[in-house]
Protein backbone atom coordinates (compact mmCIF):
# COMPACT_ATOMS: atom_id res chain seq x y z
CA UNK A 1 0.00 0.00 0.00
CA UNK A 2 1.16 3.16 -0.87
CA UNK A 3 0.99 6.94 1.33
CA UNK A 4 1.91 10.17 0.78
CA UNK A 5 2.66 12.22 3.91
CA UNK A 6 2.70 16.40 3.31
CA UNK A 7 4.40 17.83 5.87
CA UNK A 8 3.94 21.88 6.06
CA UNK A 9 5.06 24.66 8.62
CA UNK A 10 2.30 25.24 11.04
CA UNK A 11 0.17 28.72 9.64
CA UNK A 12 1.93 31.10 12.44
CA UNK A 13 5.05 29.98 11.86
CA UNK A 14 7.75 32.19 9.41
CA UNK A 15 8.35 30.21 6.39
CA UNK A 16 11.88 31.87 4.80
CA UNK A 17 12.34 29.20 1.80
CA UNK A 18 8.69 30.36 1.17
CA UNK A 19 9.46 33.87 0.93
CA UNK A 20 12.99 33.38 -0.88
CA UNK A 21 10.78 31.53 -3.87
CA UNK A 22 8.21 33.83 -3.82
CA UNK A 23 10.77 36.73 -4.08
CA UNK A 24 12.39 34.65 -7.28
CA UNK A 25 8.86 34.07 -8.75
CA UNK A 26 8.35 37.67 -8.98
CA UNK A 27 12.17 38.65 -10.22
CA UNK A 28 10.78 36.23 -12.81
CA UNK A 29 7.62 38.30 -13.44
CA UNK A 30 5.31 36.43 -12.03
CA UNK A 31 3.32 38.95 -10.20
CA UNK A 32 -0.03 37.21 -9.16
CA UNK A 33 1.24 35.71 -5.76
CA UNK A 34 -0.25 36.01 -3.10
CA UNK A 35 1.80 33.82 -0.84
CA UNK A 36 4.21 30.38 -1.31
CA UNK A 37 4.67 28.10 1.55
CA UNK A 38 7.59 25.74 1.05
CA UNK A 39 6.73 21.75 2.54
CA UNK A 40 7.98 18.28 1.99
CA UNK A 41 6.84 15.05 0.46
CA UNK A 42 7.46 11.87 1.79
CA UNK A 43 6.19 8.91 -0.22
CA UNK A 44 5.73 5.38 1.63
CA UNK A 45 5.08 1.97 0.65
CA UNK A 46 3.95 0.01 3.26
CA UNK A 47 3.15 -4.04 3.35
CA UNK A 48 -0.10 -4.80 2.59
CA UNK A 49 -0.26 -6.56 5.96
CA UNK A 50 0.88 -4.00 8.41
CA UNK A 51 -1.43 -1.71 10.01
CA UNK A 52 -1.75 1.22 8.10
CA UNK A 53 -2.58 4.51 8.49
CA UNK A 54 -2.42 4.27 12.45
CA UNK A 55 1.26 3.64 12.36
CA UNK A 56 2.06 6.07 9.54
CA UNK A 57 0.16 8.46 12.30
CA UNK A 58 3.37 7.63 14.55
CA UNK A 59 5.68 7.94 12.26
CA UNK A 60 4.71 11.50 11.18
CA UNK A 61 4.61 11.87 15.31
CA UNK A 62 7.86 10.33 15.93
CA UNK A 63 10.18 11.48 13.26
CA UNK A 64 8.52 12.28 9.87
CA UNK A 65 7.19 15.79 10.61
CA UNK A 66 8.56 18.30 14.27
CA UNK A 67 4.92 18.95 15.39
CA UNK A 68 6.33 21.82 17.12
CA UNK A 69 7.06 23.71 13.65
CA UNK A 70 4.56 21.68 11.43
CA UNK A 71 1.91 20.15 10.55
CA UNK A 72 1.08 16.98 8.66
CA UNK A 73 -1.77 15.18 6.04
CA UNK A 74 -1.72 11.82 5.17
CA UNK A 75 -2.95 10.50 1.80
CA UNK A 76 -3.33 7.36 0.65
CA UNK A 77 -2.81 6.97 -3.03
CA UNK A 78 -2.91 3.04 -3.66
CA UNK A 79 -4.73 0.39 -2.08
CA UNK A 80 -3.47 -3.12 -1.47
CA UNK A 81 -3.00 -5.40 -4.62
CA UNK A 82 -3.38 -2.47 -6.96
CA UNK A 83 0.96 -2.02 -8.62
CA UNK A 84 1.47 -0.06 -11.55
CA UNK B 1 35.73 15.09 35.79
CA UNK B 2 35.40 12.23 33.35
CA UNK B 3 33.56 13.56 29.96
CA UNK B 4 32.47 12.03 26.42
CA UNK B 5 31.69 13.65 22.92
CA UNK B 6 29.11 12.29 20.92
CA UNK B 7 30.08 11.45 17.43
CA UNK B 8 27.59 10.67 14.82
CA UNK B 9 28.24 10.53 10.79
CA UNK B 10 28.31 13.76 9.55
CA UNK B 11 29.95 15.34 12.87
CA UNK B 12 32.65 17.94 12.29
CA UNK B 13 33.29 19.58 15.59
CA UNK B 14 33.69 16.71 17.68
CA UNK B 15 37.45 16.95 18.08
CA UNK B 16 37.00 20.94 18.42
CA UNK B 17 34.67 20.58 21.64
CA UNK B 18 37.07 17.43 22.56
CA UNK B 19 39.90 19.84 23.06
CA UNK B 20 37.97 22.74 24.81
CA UNK B 21 37.07 19.72 27.67
CA UNK B 22 39.84 18.29 27.27
CA UNK B 23 41.87 22.08 27.99
CA UNK B 24 39.05 22.33 30.79
CA UNK B 25 39.43 18.74 32.56
CA UNK B 26 43.44 17.84 31.57
CA UNK B 27 41.91 14.66 30.50
CA UNK B 28 40.82 13.85 26.91
CA UNK B 29 37.09 12.73 26.92
CA UNK B 30 35.73 9.29 25.47
CA UNK B 31 34.68 9.75 22.32
CA UNK B 32 31.33 7.84 21.62
CA UNK B 33 30.02 6.55 18.13
CA UNK B 34 26.01 6.88 17.34
CA UNK B 35 25.54 3.60 17.66
CA UNK B 36 26.40 2.91 21.04
CA UNK B 37 23.40 2.28 23.57
CA UNK B 38 25.62 3.23 26.66
CA UNK B 39 27.89 6.38 27.73
CA UNK B 40 31.03 5.40 29.65
CA UNK B 41 30.47 4.70 33.53
CA UNK B 42 31.07 8.11 35.27
CA UNK B 43 30.52 10.77 32.12
CA UNK B 44 29.98 13.92 34.29
CA UNK B 45 29.82 16.29 30.94
CA UNK B 46 28.15 14.81 27.62
CA UNK B 47 28.95 17.04 24.86
CA UNK B 48 26.75 16.57 21.38
CA UNK B 49 28.87 18.21 18.66
CA UNK B 50 28.42 20.32 16.11
CA UNK B 51 28.22 19.17 12.55
CA UNK B 52 26.17 18.00 9.91
CA UNK B 53 25.10 14.53 11.71
CA UNK B 54 23.19 12.23 8.30
CA UNK B 55 23.46 15.13 6.15
CA UNK B 56 20.79 17.11 7.72
CA UNK B 57 18.51 14.85 6.00
CA UNK B 58 14.85 14.94 6.97
CA UNK B 59 15.78 18.00 8.92
CA UNK B 60 18.61 19.39 10.75
CA UNK B 61 19.54 17.11 13.67
CA UNK B 62 16.20 14.70 13.28
CA UNK B 63 17.92 11.69 12.25
CA UNK B 64 20.55 12.10 15.05
CA UNK B 65 17.98 12.58 17.64
CA UNK B 66 16.70 9.05 16.91
CA UNK B 67 20.35 7.11 17.30
CA UNK B 68 20.73 4.55 19.75
CA UNK B 69 23.10 7.08 21.82
CA UNK B 70 20.73 9.98 22.62
CA UNK B 71 18.48 7.32 24.49
CA UNK B 72 21.40 7.29 27.11
CA UNK B 73 21.76 11.42 26.66
CA UNK B 74 18.83 11.42 27.51
CA UNK B 75 18.65 9.52 30.38
CA UNK B 76 21.92 10.70 31.73
CA UNK B 77 20.46 14.23 31.59
CA UNK B 78 17.83 12.58 33.23
CA UNK B 79 19.74 11.75 36.03
CA UNK B 80 21.37 15.67 36.71
CA UNK B 81 24.42 14.49 33.64
CA UNK B 82 25.51 18.12 32.43
CA UNK B 83 24.46 17.98 28.75
CA UNK B 84 25.96 20.81 26.26
CA UNK B 85 24.53 20.59 22.52
CA UNK B 86 26.55 23.02 20.02
CA UNK B 87 24.82 24.36 16.67
CA UNK B 88 24.21 20.54 15.51
CA UNK B 89 24.39 19.48 18.66
CA UNK B 90 21.19 22.40 19.71
CA UNK B 91 19.64 20.91 16.85
CA UNK B 92 19.36 17.66 18.34
CA UNK B 93 18.68 18.52 21.62
CA UNK B 94 15.49 20.09 20.16
CA UNK B 95 14.82 16.87 18.30
CA UNK B 96 14.39 14.86 21.33
CA UNK B 97 12.24 17.26 23.44
CA UNK B 98 15.28 17.67 25.92
CA UNK B 99 15.21 21.63 24.70
CA UNK B 100 11.94 23.27 23.36
CA UNK B 101 11.34 24.81 20.48
CA UNK B 102 12.76 24.22 17.09
CA UNK B 103 15.62 25.71 15.09
CA UNK B 104 14.59 26.84 11.83
CA UNK B 105 15.92 28.14 8.42
CA UNK B 106 18.03 31.28 8.84
CA UNK B 107 15.78 34.32 7.97
CA UNK B 108 17.93 35.11 5.66
CA UNK B 109 18.02 32.04 3.77
CA UNK B 110 22.18 32.09 3.51
CA UNK B 111 24.74 30.29 5.78
CA UNK B 112 25.67 32.79 8.40
CA UNK B 113 29.63 31.91 9.34
CA UNK B 114 31.51 34.50 11.02
CA UNK B 115 31.90 35.87 14.83
CA UNK B 116 29.22 37.14 16.16
CA UNK B 117 28.73 39.35 19.36
CA UNK B 118 26.73 37.67 22.24
CA UNK B 119 25.20 39.18 25.91
CA UNK B 120 25.26 36.19 28.35
CA UNK B 121 22.07 36.64 29.34
CA UNK B 122 22.12 35.01 32.85
CA UNK B 123 24.95 34.04 34.57
CA UNK B 124 23.44 31.81 37.39
CA UNK B 125 23.33 28.08 35.18
CA UNK B 126 26.04 26.07 35.48
CA UNK B 127 27.61 27.05 32.09
CA UNK B 128 27.64 30.56 32.62
CA UNK B 129 28.80 31.13 35.85
CA UNK B 130 32.71 32.37 34.84
CA UNK B 131 30.30 35.50 32.95
CA UNK B 132 28.74 38.14 34.55
CA UNK B 133 25.44 38.89 33.25
CA UNK B 134 25.30 41.16 30.60
CA UNK B 135 28.12 40.59 29.99
CA UNK B 136 29.26 41.00 25.59
CA UNK B 137 31.27 38.36 24.55
CA UNK B 138 31.93 36.86 20.90
CA UNK B 139 31.72 33.39 19.28
CA UNK B 140 32.03 32.19 16.13
CA UNK B 141 28.81 31.12 14.25
CA UNK B 142 28.07 28.47 11.29
CA UNK B 143 24.84 27.58 10.51
CA UNK B 144 22.17 27.79 7.97
CA UNK B 145 19.39 26.58 10.52
CA UNK B 146 19.68 28.84 13.59
CA UNK B 147 16.54 30.63 13.84
CA UNK B 148 15.25 29.88 17.26
CA UNK B 149 11.59 29.22 17.11
CA UNK B 150 9.00 28.33 19.62
CA UNK B 151 5.62 29.82 20.93
CA UNK B 152 5.13 32.78 23.06
CA UNK B 153 3.91 30.96 25.96
CA UNK B 154 7.24 29.60 25.73
CA UNK B 155 9.37 31.99 24.90
CA UNK B 156 7.73 33.86 27.84
CA UNK B 157 8.87 30.75 30.46
CA UNK B 158 12.01 30.79 28.96
CA UNK B 159 12.48 34.40 29.63
CA UNK B 160 10.61 34.23 33.36
CA UNK B 161 12.97 31.17 33.94
CA UNK B 162 16.27 32.80 33.52
CA UNK B 163 16.84 30.32 30.77
CA UNK B 164 18.02 32.32 27.94
CA UNK B 165 21.82 31.81 28.54
CA UNK B 166 23.12 33.89 25.73
CA UNK B 167 21.25 36.10 23.00
CA UNK B 168 22.66 37.60 19.75
CA UNK B 169 24.05 40.82 20.42
CA UNK B 170 22.97 41.72 16.29
CA UNK B 171 20.20 40.34 13.70
CA UNK B 172 22.03 37.15 13.01
CA UNK B 173 19.66 34.07 11.69
CA UNK B 174 16.06 35.70 12.68
CA UNK B 175 16.03 33.88 15.94
CA UNK B 176 12.71 34.71 18.16
CA UNK B 177 13.93 37.32 20.87
CA UNK B 178 17.20 37.21 19.45
CA UNK B 179 18.11 33.67 21.09
CA UNK B 180 21.13 32.05 20.99
CA UNK B 181 21.09 29.40 23.76
CA UNK B 182 18.92 28.11 26.36
CA UNK B 183 18.85 26.10 29.31
CA UNK B 184 16.27 23.18 29.98
CA UNK B 185 14.39 23.25 33.22
CA UNK B 186 17.02 21.28 35.83
CA UNK B 187 19.20 23.28 34.30
CA UNK B 188 21.79 20.80 33.21
CA UNK B 189 21.62 20.82 29.41
CA UNK B 190 22.35 23.92 27.11
CA UNK B 191 21.94 24.17 23.98
CA UNK B 192 23.30 27.09 22.11
CA UNK B 193 24.27 27.74 18.14
CA UNK B 194 26.94 29.78 18.61
CA UNK B 195 30.30 27.77 18.87
CA UNK B 196 32.31 28.75 22.45
CA UNK B 197 34.99 25.27 21.59
CA UNK B 198 36.08 27.71 18.33
CA UNK B 199 37.08 30.33 21.14
CA UNK B 200 39.19 28.94 24.04
CA UNK B 201 42.75 29.20 22.38
CA UNK B 202 44.70 32.19 21.60
CA UNK B 203 45.56 30.93 18.06
CA UNK B 204 41.93 31.00 17.53
CA UNK B 205 41.62 34.95 17.78
CA UNK B 206 39.93 34.76 20.89
CA UNK B 207 39.52 32.90 24.28
CA UNK B 208 35.64 33.93 25.04
CA UNK B 209 34.66 30.21 25.20
CA UNK B 210 37.01 28.92 27.63
CA UNK B 211 35.40 30.02 30.36
CA UNK B 212 32.37 27.98 29.89
CA UNK B 213 34.21 24.66 29.67
CA UNK B 214 36.10 25.93 32.85
CA UNK B 215 33.09 27.19 34.71
CA UNK B 216 30.99 24.34 33.91
CA UNK B 217 34.09 21.76 35.38
CA UNK B 218 33.93 24.05 37.98
CA UNK B 219 30.41 23.93 39.17
CA UNK B 220 29.78 20.57 38.72
CA UNK B 221 33.44 19.91 40.55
Amino acid sequence: MKYRVHVTLKSGVLDPQGKAIHHALEGLGFDGVRDVRAGKLIELELEDDSAGEGDIDQMCRKLLANTVIENYRIEKVEAAGQRS
Amino acid sequence: MKTAVIVFPGSNCDRDVAEALRLATGMAPAMVWHKETELPEGTGIVAVPGGFSYGDYLRSGAIAARSPVMQAVKAAADRGVAVIGICNGFQILTETGMLPGALMRNAGIRFVGRDVGLTVDNSQSAFTSRYDSGESVVFPVAHHDGNYTANEETLDRLEGEGRVAFRYAEEVNGSARRIAGIVNEGGNVLGLMPHPERAVEPAHGRTDGKRLFEGLVEALA
